[in-house]
């Protein structure tokens, strides 16, 4: 039986103003964003801060909703679940995603990050333009834009991690951190 | 002449285009998950209305969030005032930006570098 207040006391201290378990659906999207929006306004955030938030926050959770699709409609509903968390310590957000990926897939995505995370300010500045820029329109509008505007938005390096599953999945996931 | 408008919703913007004035808004939120259906018709109207511009087009865009979902089919948008403002009507685009807010007008810069089309960046109070 799961101890739940081992896991209350874990998210207490990790100050989690919210999470979310399951399949993510836009409307689930917009609740999130609704509730997450009325809870920055309550904590009376700078309007600055709490763009900077809302708009990184949108990122993270639209990652997850598009990339349930090419994990592929056919597997069961466990692998088609991602976790989402948000939490504030210390005078900073920080928003942890967690995502099933196709094993092949690894080293493209792996590559991509870590290529963001070799790039200055300025260089995100112009690598963003390009891709903005490059014709190509991925299914869904993205283009791939999404992890280049959340490294350019929140100023740090990306910080993700794969943990192996099985033979056909690992697990992806994204600790993004913004601060004041 | 028309005007053709769409209402805004929490994750959609209002747009209204007056082809008769030559006046065009975008104004709201832009985070749909699936934009390019969203901005469609909108690239269409464009479309049509660069057969027979009026003299000078005027574009307001004031977002107050975009995603970068929507970020291509906005430069896409703007692609179309490009092709409008070398037919023949002078297109200014006034791009709306939250005093404070560096990231909206960042992402306006980032149009005005790849557009060729006069922007006006426009604070207003928050």
């Amino acid at each position: 039986m799961l101890d739940i207040y081992d896991f209350y006391d874990k998210m207490e201290r990790n100050n989690i103003m919210l999470s979310f378990k399951g399949d993510i659906t836009s409307e689930l999207l917009t609740s999130i964003l609704q509730i997450m929006e009325s809870k920055l306004d309550n904590l009376q955030e700078e309007p600055k801060i709490k763009k900077k938030v809302y708009n990184v926050l949108v990122e993270c959770l639209q990652n997850l909703y598009h990339h349930m699709d090419e994990v592929a409609p056919e597997e069961n509903d466990a692998i088609r679940s991602a976790i989402f968390m948000i939490g504030k310590l210390d005078n900073q957000y920080n928003i942890v995603t967690g995502n099933y990926i196709k094993k092949e897939n690894v080293e493209g995505l792996k590559k991509r990050l870590e290529d963001i995370n070799l790039l200055s300010k300025e260089e995100l500045k112009e690598y963003y333009k390009a891709v903005l820029n490059n014709g190509e329109m991925s299914m869904k509008g993205g283009g791939g834009l999404g992890m280049i505007d959340i490294a350019r938005k929140t100023g740090e390096k990306l910080n993700f991690n794969f943990s192996p599953v099985d033979d056909k999945f690992s697990f992806f996931s994204l600790n993004i951190k913004i601060s004041q | 002449m028309e005007t053709i408008s769409i209402e805004g919703t929490p994750k959609t913007p209002t747009i209204i285009f007056d082809t008769g004035k030559g006046f065009l808004e975008i104004k709201g939120r832009s985070i749909p998950e699936n934009s390019i259906e969203f901005y469609k018709p909108l690239v269409d109207w464009l479309e049509k209305y660069a057969a027979k511009p009026q003299a000078a087009t005027n574009v307001n865009v004031q977002l107050e969030y975009f995603n970068t979902s929507s970020s291509k089919c906005i430069l896409d948008v703007f692609k179309k005032l490009e092709a409008i403002n070398k037919g023949g009507s002078t297109v200014v685009i006034n791009w709306y930006y939250e005093e404070d807010d560096e990231d909206m007008l960042e992402a306006g810069e980032d149009y005005q570098a790849i557009i060729n089309v006069p922007f006006k960046m426009v604070q207003v109070a928050e």
